[in-house]
Order: structure tokens, then C-alpha cells, then sequence
């Protein structure tokens, strides 16, 4: 599937895809992706149990990070999509978001250099939870054919389009949310993961070649631009993996009329 | 020309076609999200020039717009990686 003959460009060597993202396991298959998940599952869950635990009522410190961002979640996310009755959602969303923003900065990390979202297991499990959460809430709140019927033939639509809409619409409540939610996580993070890694090699090759160093800052900086990129990657696709999945809810809770 | 050919091990041109085969997935892969971003992202601009108080919703339509149209182009780059030669 993935070839893994060394690229050799301009007498750099690139590594293959494959020593990029496959890590050796130890016991019970645990490698460095199943630890830096741990970890982040650690560091969410404790930043905001210490930002939950004082109360203050002009918040400092960690209580600040923990309230702006809940704060987020309300007004960013869920009174943006689904409406003021989602607020029952916000436990979900909130850790979701948390969840996967900090899986994906470890991608920035020194010494740890990976997203764990750059392995498609964690996209396909959190997009799978996804999918069984919207259905069903579509269910209970309309019904087992209340949910099918409006969600293959929307209001508006001249009937001979039913022909055309109506399939469309049942793939992709059942297929193409889920795919395309992982693969977008998934193929963000692996093309974040592999630009920088190409610029570091880049950078660390033209290093050792005599006349090339000329454009050695160059690439250097490109590589500082980056990962500054990269931390905004990572913000935005924790931001959109969750409001997608805040969509789908209020898809589901208010069928359109 | 043909001599080159019956020279070359056809093992390495299937590996040399699969490399162009890839480079031509995802680089017609990224066309049509290249275009739909870009009109995605610029009426979202002009929205937001004309009414300034609703750029918060305008926002969080635009992403998911982006969210939407760049799924194309990311099917795309995995499936540039899964074609083997």
C-alpha cells in the first residue's frame, strides 16, 4: 500500500511515509500515540479540574482558561447551530473540542512531534460516536419514520427532485458525515504532520550542502511559519470537527418546516 | 526510443507511472476545492464588509462552507497515498 523506498530529491533524503507515523509497540500494542493520548486525556481533565475547583468570581489563572472556553462552546458553537435548548449538549461538545485540540497540538510539541489525530483509529471512533449520537436524538425526538421522512424529503422541493434529493440525502446521513468527518481530521493533521517534517528535513539537509546554504534561512523560516500555522490548524479542526457534530445535532432536534 | 524502453526494468516505469498517477490525483483532486474555497471565503468577505454586526454567524458559516468543500480535496491526498503501483 505505502512503498517504502527512500525519495531521494536533490541528494536529500526523505524517509518513507511510513517511519513517519508507525511507532514501535510494546506491551498490549502500546506505542507513543496510545501515550500521548493518555496524556491529553490527563492534561484536559486536569487543567480544568483545577480551573472548576476555586470559583472565584473574577476569574485568574486556569479558571479564566477553563470559563472562556466553556464560554466558547455557548456562544461560539451552540447558540451559533443548534439554538438556546442545546444547552444539554455542551458537557459533549465541550470535551470534544478539548479533547481533540489537545490530541492535535502535539503536533507543535518538541520532543513529541505527533498528532495523535494523524492515526485514523481516534477520527473514525470520535466520527462513529458522532454518528450514533445524531441518529438517535434524530429518533426520539421525531420519530423512527418521522427521521427518515424529513431528512429524504425536505419541504420546498418540487417532487420529481425527490427522485434525485431523496437518495442523496439517505448516504449521507448514513455514510458520507461519518467518512468525511474522520477523513478530514485525519487527512488535515497526517498533511500538517508531513509538511513540517519536509521542512525540517529540508532544512537540516541544506545544512551540510555546501553551495545550498544560501537558502538555508529561507527554509528555516518557512519552517518557524509553519508550525506557527500548524497551531491554528490544529485550533481550527478541533473547532470544526465540533461544530459539525453541533450541525448534525440540530439537524436532528429541528427538521426543517 | 523503443530500445530505451527494453532496456529500462519495467519494474522501475510502473513505479515512475505510479508517482506521476499520484501527483495527478491529488493535483486534480485540489482544483474544484482550490475554486470553491476561494468563493466561499470571498462572499463571506463581502458579507461581513456590507454588515458588520452579523460577522460572528457569517463566521461560523464560513468555516463550515470550508469544512465542506475541502473534504474533496482531502479524499483526494488520502487516495494519492493509497494507489499502489
Amino acid at each position: 500500500m505505502i512503498h517504502d523506498a527512500v525519495i531521494n530529491v536533490l541528494a536529500i533524503d526523505f524517509p518513507p511515509i511510513s517511519h513517519l507515523i508507525e511507532w514501535p509497540s510494546g506491551p498490549l500494542g502500546i506505542n507513543k500515540v496510545v501515550v500521548l493520548m493518555w496524556l491529553s486525556v490527563i492534561l484536559v481533565f486536569g487543567l480544568m479540574y483545577a480551573g472548576s475547583r476555586k470559583k472565584a468570581l473574577v476569574p485568574a489563572g486556569v479558571q479564566n482558561l477553563a470559563e472562556s472556553a466553556v464560554d466558547f462552546i455557548h456562544n461560539g458553537i451552540i447558540l451559533e447551530t443548534i439554538g438556546p435548548d442545546g444547552m444539554g449538549y455542551a458537557p459533549l461538545l465541550f470535551t470534544m473540542f478539548t479533547f481533540i485540540f489537545a490530541l492535535n497540538i502535539w503536533e507543535i510539541v518538541p520532543f513529541a512531534q505527533m498528532p495523535v489525530n494523524a492515526r485514523i483509529a481516534l477520527p473514525i471512533l470520535l466520527a462513529l460516536l458522532v454518528w450514533f449520537i445524531y441518529n438517535i436524538v434524530g429518533i426520539i425526538k421525531q420519530g423512527f419514520f418521522g427521521y427518515f421522512k424529513n431528512a429524504m424529503f425536505p419541504p420546498g422541493v418540487p417532487w420529481p427532485l425527490y427522485i434525485l434529493v431523496s437518495p442523496i440525502e439517505l448516504v449521507q446521513i448514513i455514510i458520507v458525515r461519518p467518512l468525511s468527518q474522520s477523513v478530514r481530521l485525519f487527512a488535515n493533521m497526517l498533511a500538517g504532520h508531513l509538511l513540517l517534517t519536509s521542512f525540517a528535513i529540508i532544512t537540516a539537509s541544506l545544512w551540510s550542502l555546501s553551495f545550498l546554504i544560501v537558502i538555508w534561512p529561507a527554509s528555516l523560516a518557512l519552517l518557524i511559519a509553519l508550525t506557527a500555522f500548524e497551531v491554528l490548524v490544529s485550533f481550527l479542526q478541533a473547532f470544526i470537527f465540533t461544530i459539525l457534530t453541533a450541525v448534525y445535532i440540530g439537524g436532528s432536534m429541528h427538521p426543517d418546516h | 526510443m523503443l530500445h530505451v524502453l527494453a532496456e529500462t526494468d519495467p519494474g522501475e516505469v510502473a513505479k515512475g507511472l505510479t508517482a506521476i498517477g499520484r501527483g495527478i490525483v491529488y493535483g486534480g483532486a485540489a482544483i474544484g476545492p482550490g475554486i470553491g474555497i476561494g468563493l466561499v471565503v470571498a462572499s463571506a468577505i463581502t458579507a461581513m464588509a456590507r454588515q458588520p454586526e452579523s460577522a460572528g454567524m457569517v463566521r461560523t458559516t464560513m468555516f463550515l462552507g470550508i469544512a465542506f468543500t475541502e473534504a474533496l480535496a482531502l479524499f483526494g491526498f488520502v487516495l494519492a497515498f493509497i494507489i499502489s503501483g
